[in-house]
């Protein structure tokens, strides 16, 4: 194998480095060095979401992009939110609408929604389908799905918390 | 935040309250054995065979272990200094742990190479090569039952099943399963009959294709073993691990924490057993996680061909059934003998029908297994006799509601096997889906090249029976509660169910109650969660080991003097008692359904399911007459579930099921060429995403009470899937006046049928 190098980025808010082989995606290296097993491979091809991340506040199928990439970037990861200011309006809202069954793609809906209501933060229903048609659910939580959206959309207007929920 | 509660009053069975693990699942906390790695751990990369049917003429490694960090390649010979027998599976020991001898389909495990690293492990795999003499295949479930090509030379029921040991030792034979059933005389009645119709239905293979893909981790220790393992039944892991190794079950552990969905895709054994060896021959912790490519040539579901006739007398009732239907189960029989038979019973539908004669057969064929897939074979059987029932009704120009109801079993009247139906809403769910659909209103089929059209169908399912459960609940010291039970989360929502239960005996908030689940060090014996068996077995174990434990506070009061029925909160009983917070409470309790096994002459039984599920569909459909592209507008789907023990989770079921189904019927289909699959991935083998989404959905479950349930509930996760299929395609020849009789009802399929109505039928038609 190809030998390693050191990345440097900001993980979650922190500074951190990791050493990595070229190969080597960024959902091993979350994994593997920094126990962090939200974003986690599924489907292998980027077609799922399940690992999902953004880089640099963009969704990015962790399991395609080369840990090498992320030298210098901002990487957030779903476990970002619950550092001191406890669970967001899209994981609150996930859990009052129910739109999850087993959980394993549900860190990939949380960060895309996150992204969705950055972008357009009244979406109706077409737009939630169409934006968030590249993550599966095998579960179908589906019409649940887009329920918490559009619940997690009124909670952030009515208590904007973090940056980028204002 | 947990906490122990003081008693309320509020009835927790019933309550739509969030699930327990909500928080670990929204932050990607929750455990898999996905995420779990262990120190000094080797990843293991499967060598899969290339043939779908060939004698193993050599394997050759030595290029693969020679690569730097490659650990060990393991064959089927260093298996067998392990386990001289290599070979496992619930209904049959035909399985081998690495392929021994010859290879039975494309995709089947030959050797696996062992590396700290899982890039190299997977680079030595394409360095291995095997030479094989190629053998002649089989692939069709009907050309199986007479095809010189043989799977299995010899049978080997694994004893499990006393209805299948006059298979012991047949040889020449692809059918793993014969199951027959006679009821007054089919024949006869058919020659009587004012009409008779007859039709053939096919289903096509397709996989579980849960998100987390199949995986499992062994570790060993001096004389022990420990399985961490995406599996549904962990008890069954333990028993046939300790059956391969000779070792008793308490030297091994099977540990399941939540499954990234399972669908039947991780019952009995799948890994289990080559990553237990593999820990013994290393002694190092073994994992092996399988890719979504993989997954296909590990389990899917039975591919049917269903043959099915009735008459009918000239009022409209349905007077004699005949049903042969084939399963087509791939190299392995997993636990396709069973899928025949329990479900092979339901095969007539929810009719009142008086002769009615079946046949069902499992057959082994050199394609990837098959096992079970929400619903055990139920949707395969109700997409054939819904559509068949249909097209009578049209051919009679018999409303197809009003048919159904008519000739629909009711409540103490015997199914096909003689037994009576109980608590089964059949009448109210069909009249719910009636509703829903607003069928006396008038449809605008619409004139231009979209076709507007509508349909219904319902079915049912028996429960696998008999099976057993074992649940315990303690109360702690300071009055907080336990609930210790083997059922496995895969999504379903069993924890919050059982502490829903567990809660209502104890008036306690469910939200207070801790649930462990799934460890054989730890939990009781579960047969399995699968086939909607849990919330009702496990459901009533719960229930009476929370009672039991009530039972033994009380007696605990008693000891420390406090008057009866006293009923003190548990803490201050146990201060009482042992003057400090101290001592435990344990309740115990074990369920197992009564039962009688069919008679194996006529396949009848007085007593073949604890409880029947109830399923239907109603649909409206748009079909594009230019292209054959089927758009669903509106999906209804009903259910009988009993009394809800959490609405919301319920309503979720139904709908989740209803979609999943909704990808089997429209578009999903694996797909073969000589034995080859073609779409093992998810970009050539689409699942439903947003985007195939009905418009409009519907799921709901009727007021009803299943009374030898916990608090009146039964089974849910299968019941969304039965109609889809069926209400799909009536819908489709309502709107166009074209009949499909073969899955999946994808737009070539529906462009094919539409052409060759306009007799001008497309080429290879």
């Amino acid at each position: 194998m190809a030998g390693l190098r050191t990345i440097r980025f900001r993980l979650n808010g922190e500074p951190v480095a990791a050493h990595i082989g070229a190969h080597e995606n960024l959902v091993e290296v979350l994994q593997g060095q920094f126990g962090l097993a939200g974003a986690r491979e599924s489907c292998g091809q980027g077609l799922c979401g399940c690992c999902t991340v953004l880089v640099n506040g963009r969704a990015v199928s962790g399991c395609l992009y080369l840990a090498a990439f992320a030298d210098g970037a901002e990487v957030t990861t779903v476990e970002h939110a619950e550092r001191g200011e406890g669970l967001d309006a899209v994981q609150e809202a996930f859990i009052e609408a129910g739109a999850f069954q087993c959980g394993f793609c549900t860190p990939g809906f949380v960060l895309m929604t996150r992204q969705l209501l950055a972008e357009h933060p009244d979406p109706d229903e077409d737009a939630i389908r169409h934006y968030l048609s590249g993550n599966l659910c095998r579960c179908a939580a589906y019409p649940e799905i887009i329920e918490a959206v559009k619940l997690a959309a009124k909670k952030r207007k009515l208590h904007p918390r973090t940056k980028e929920e204002r | 935040m947990k906490r122990a509660t003081t008693p309320t009053e509020t009835p927790q069975v019933g309550r739509a309250i969030p699930r327990l693990e909500s928080w670990q699942k929204v932050t990607g906390r929750a455990e898999y054995v996905h995420n779990l790695r262990l120190p000094g751990m080797l990843y293991g990369k499967i060598f899969r065979s290339t043939f779908p049917h060939a004698r193993i003429k050599s394997i050759e490694t030595s290029a693969a272990a020679a690569v730097g960090g490659v650990y060990r390649v393991v064959t089927a010979d260093d298996i067998r200094t392990i386990v001289p027998e290599p070979y496992y599976g619930p209904a049959f020991h035909d399985q081998p742990i690495l392929a021994i001898d010859k290879v039975r389909y494309v995709g089947e495990p030959v050797a696996i190479v062992l590396a700290s690293d899982p890039h190299v492990a997977e680079e030595a795999t394409h360095l291995i090569v095997a030479e094989y003499e190629e053998l002649p295949a089989v692939y069709d479930e009907i050309e199986a039952m007479t095809s010189p090509a043989i799977v299995h030379e010899e049978l080997k029921p694994a004893g499990t099943f006393p209805d299948l040991k006059h298979l012991k030792g047949r040889r020449n034979t692809n059918v793993a399963l014969d199951y027959h059933l006679r009821r007054g005389d089919a024949e006869q009645a058919l020659a009587d009959a004012d009409h008779v119709f007859e039709h053939t239905f096919r289903t096509q293979q397709v996989m579980h294709t849960p998100l987390e893909p199949l995986v499992s981790v062994a570790e060993s220790r001096e004389d022990s073993l420990t399985i961490h393992t995406a599996s549904q039944s962990p008890s069954f892991v333990r028993i046939e691990i300790a059956r391969l190794l000779g070792w008793p079950e308490n030297r091994i552990r099977v540990r399941a924490p939540f499954l990234g969905g399972g669908f039947g895709a991780k019952l009995y054994i799948k890994l289990e057993a080559l990553v237990a060896v593999l820990a013994l021959l290393t002694r190092r912790p073994v994992k092996v996680s399988l890719t979504m490519e993989e997954q296909f040539f590990t389990i899917t579901k039975h591919a049917t061909t269903f043959r099915i006739k009735s008459g009918v007398s000239n009022d409209g009732r349905i007077t004699a059934r005949q049903c042969e239907v084939w399963w087509n189960g791939g190299a392995y029989a997993d636990i396709g003998p069973r899928v025949t038979q329990k479900s092979g019973f339901t095969a007539p539908g929810p009719y009142d029908i008086e002769h009615v004669a079946i046949d069902s057969y499992a057959l082994y064929t050199n394609l990837p297994p098959a096992g079970a897939l929400r619903g055990f074979g139920i949707p395969q059987l109700v997409w054939a006799y819904e559509s068949h029932t249909d097209m009578i009704a049209r051919a009679l120009k018999l409303d197809p509601l009003a048919f159904r109801r008519r000739n629909l079993l009711r409540d103490g009247r015997p199914q096909a096997t003689g037994t009576l139906m109980q608590d089964a809403a059949l009448g109210k769910v069909l009249d719910r889906i009636a509703e829903l659909m607003e069928w006396e209103r008038p449809v605008d089929r619409g004139t231009g090249p979209v076709r507007r059209g509508r349909g219904i169908a319902i079915g049912f399912k028996a429960c696998v029976a008999p099976t057993t459960s074992l649940a315990m609940v303690t109360l702690n010291a300071d009055g907080s509660c336990i609930v210790y039970c083997g059922t496995v989360d895969m999504g379903q929502g069993s924890d919050t169910a059982m502490a829903q239960i567990a809660g209502e005996v104890l008036r306690m908030p469910a939200e207070s109650i801790t649930v462990v689940h799934s460890d054989t060090d730890a939990t009781p014996y579960d047969m399995a969660t699968l086939g909607s068996r849990s919330l009702f077995h496990m459901g009533n174990a719960v229930r009476f080991a929370a009672e039991d434990a009530r039972a033994k506070l009380r007696a605990l009061a008693a000891e420390a003097g406090l008057p009866p029925e006293s009923d003190l909160p548990a803490g201050d009983v146990f201060r009482k008692r042992y003057g400090m917070q101290a001592g435990n409470v344990i309740g115990t309790a074990s369920f197992i359904p009564s039962y009688t096994p069919p008679d194996y002459a006529t396949g009848l039984t007085p007593n073949a399911t604890p409880f029947w599920m109830v399923g239907g569909a109603g649909v409206e459909v748009e079909v594009d007459t230019e292209t054959g592209h089927v758009r669903i507008a509106r999906l209804v789907n009903v259910a009988d579930v009993g009394t809800p023990i959490n609405p919301k989770i319920v309503a979720t079921q139904i709908s989740g099921a209803s979609i999943m189904q909704l990808g089997f019927t429209l578009f999903e289909k694996m797909t073969f060429d000589a034995g080859q699959l073609r779409n093992a991935s998810l970009a050539d083998y689409k699942i439903p995403g947003f985007h195939d989404l009905p418009r409009e959905m519907v799921s709901e479950a009727v007021d009803a009470e299943q009374r030898t349930g916990p608090f009146g509930a039964k089974g849910v996760g299968e019941s969304g899937t039965f109609g889809v299929s069926p209400a799909i395609a009536n819908a489709i020849e309502d709107a166009v006046g074209v009949r499909l009789t073969t899955l999946p009802l994808n737009a070539e399929a529906v462009y094919r049928a539409l052409r060759a109505a306009r007799n001008e039928p497309l080429e290879n038609d």
